[in-house]
């Protein structure tokens, strides 16, 4: 492949899956607002297109059109830079991962993947505890006690549970030896070889380290709107806001695409075309998510540092232990 | 190399689409500040005194924990791929060192330091 090749070919998937990404995030919040709808025996949105359909572009279009407020007492450099720093590390997830198997196109072979790197774990990683300094910085810069009490909040578990979380995973790479991404897939080629059944302890601790690592309930202690109104966000409008919110559910999908590849056979499946698997895979583990939501009531704080610290982080390192003890008998 | 430049051509599609957005918006958004719309929200009273208030200290020694036991998880990263061909020896040594961070934790929790009071 020559370098032109490759810098369209590149810029082509890049688009692509940026545009793919950013749509995800937009139905992800129509599914949330359905599934939770229906969970409480409502409708949810029905009014915007059939089944309430274009609701996330009609959303859209009001954020866009919203007057963007500044408040006096912020830090305006920091203010301005904290939504782009959750945005992107969010976005950046993508970069990495493999959606599908290798296609033919005019000839060209084509990898489903923007980038097979063959650190592709640490990658993800590494790019998602970056999300913590937009949370940290919206916090501080509003110039607001919710937004500060809830951006210190937010950083304190997310750094709890990232310990957990990067731990979960490492059951995974005892057995697989490798970092990269796209061979992780390659091993999970039948069923029974999917990483859920040889690592269940850490799968599971991985769901719900994830599920706190996004600030989703019953771990949203940082937005808890009965006594922080929105949390780090809480000076945030327009546009700005919707970054946060692009970010969240960018997070939340990007969490759920990692779980796919590592835990559920990425985009392995019979019959359907591997893409196919992959997104059905991964609208599963969105419904679980906003399942639990629907589902359980928020921790106490003490609580979650307890669960964070005292439950998890041992168990994991535990899983570990036993897992790479299994592997050399 | 290429690979990283992909993932380099990712960051600024990224950076691009969230600079065009704020473009956009600047454009057709409405603008009228006054000065009791920019106070910072505080339950529809008056701010009071400033926003940077203490914080309850037990934040900070959660960092520090953090620091601790992620560079922990940074030597297990390599630890963990290069398993296969270490063998025992590489297992008995990641025991001993993990040992010793849990005494650490231990030691933190039996100090109390986990207690959310």
């Amino acid at each position: 492949m020559t370098a032109t090749e490759f810098a369209i070919i590149s810029s082509i998937k890049v688009v692509v899956v940026v545009l793919a990404v950013l749509t995800g995030c937009a139905y992800a919040t129509w599914l949330e607002r359905k599934l939770v709808g229906h969970f409480q025996h409502r409708i949810g949105p029905n009014l915007a297109g059939p089944f309430g359909l274009l609701q996330p572009i009609a959303d859209a279009i009001k954020l866009i059109f919203k007057e963007d407020i500044v408040p006096d007492n912020a830090e305006r450099v920091t203010y301005a830079l904290a939504p782009i720093l959750m945005f992107i590390p969010a976005m950046l997830n993508f970069a990495v991962v493999p959606f599908g198997d290798t296609v033919t196109l005019f000839g060209h072979k084509i990898d489903m993947v923007v980038s097979d790197l063959n650190i592709g774990i640490l990658f993800v990683f590494a790019v998602t505890s970056l999300g913590v300094y937009g949370i940290v910085l919206a916090g501080w810069s509003s110039g607001s006690k919710y937004s500060l009490l809830g951006g210190i909040r937010s950083s304190a578990q997310m750094i709890s549970y990232e310990v957990a979380y990067g731990l979960s995973i490492m059951g995974v790479l005892v057995i697989a030896q490798t970092f990269s991404l796209n061979e992780l897939v390659a091993q999970q080629a039948s069923v029974w070889h999917w990483f859920i059944f040889r690592q269940p302890v850490g799968f599971v601790i991985y769901v719900i380290c994830a599920i706190a690592e996004t600030n989703r309930s019953p771990f949203d202690l940082p937005e808890a709107e009965s006594e922080l109104v929105a949390g780090y966000h809480t000076e945030y409008s327009s546009m700005r806001f919707a970054m946060f919110y692009i970010g969240e559910y960018a997070n939340m999908i990007s969490v759920s695409c990692v779980a796919t590849t590592l835990f559920l056979g990425g985009w392995q499946g019979p019959f359907l075309p591997p893409v196919v698997w992959f997104v059905i895979k991964v609208i599963f583990f969105m419904s679980v998510y906003i399942w639990i939501r629907a589902t359980l009531p928020r921790l106490r704080y003490d609580q979650l540092m307890y669960l964070g610290w005292k439950v998890l982080f041992p168990l994991a390192l535990l899983n570990v232990m036993v897992t790479s003890l299994i592997v050399l008998l | 190399m290429s690979e990283y430049l992909a993932v380099l051509v990712f960051l600024g599609v990224g950076i691009g689409m969230v600079l065009f957005t704020f473009f956009l918006a600047r454009l057709i958004r409405p603008a009228h500040p006054y000065k009791a719309k920019n106070q910072s929200y505080e339950s529809a009273e008056k701010p009071i005194g400033d926003a940077w208030v203490q914080f309850n200290n037990r934040f900070y020694i959660f960092a520090l924990m953090f620091v601790v036991f992620d560079v922990e998880a940074v030597f297990l990263f390599p630890w963990a791929v290069a398993f296969g061909q270490l063998g025992l020896y590489a297992l008995i040594e990641m025991v001993i060192f993990i040992a010793v961070l849990l005494f650490g934790l231990l030691y933190a929790w039996k100090k109390g330091v986990l207690k959310w009071v």
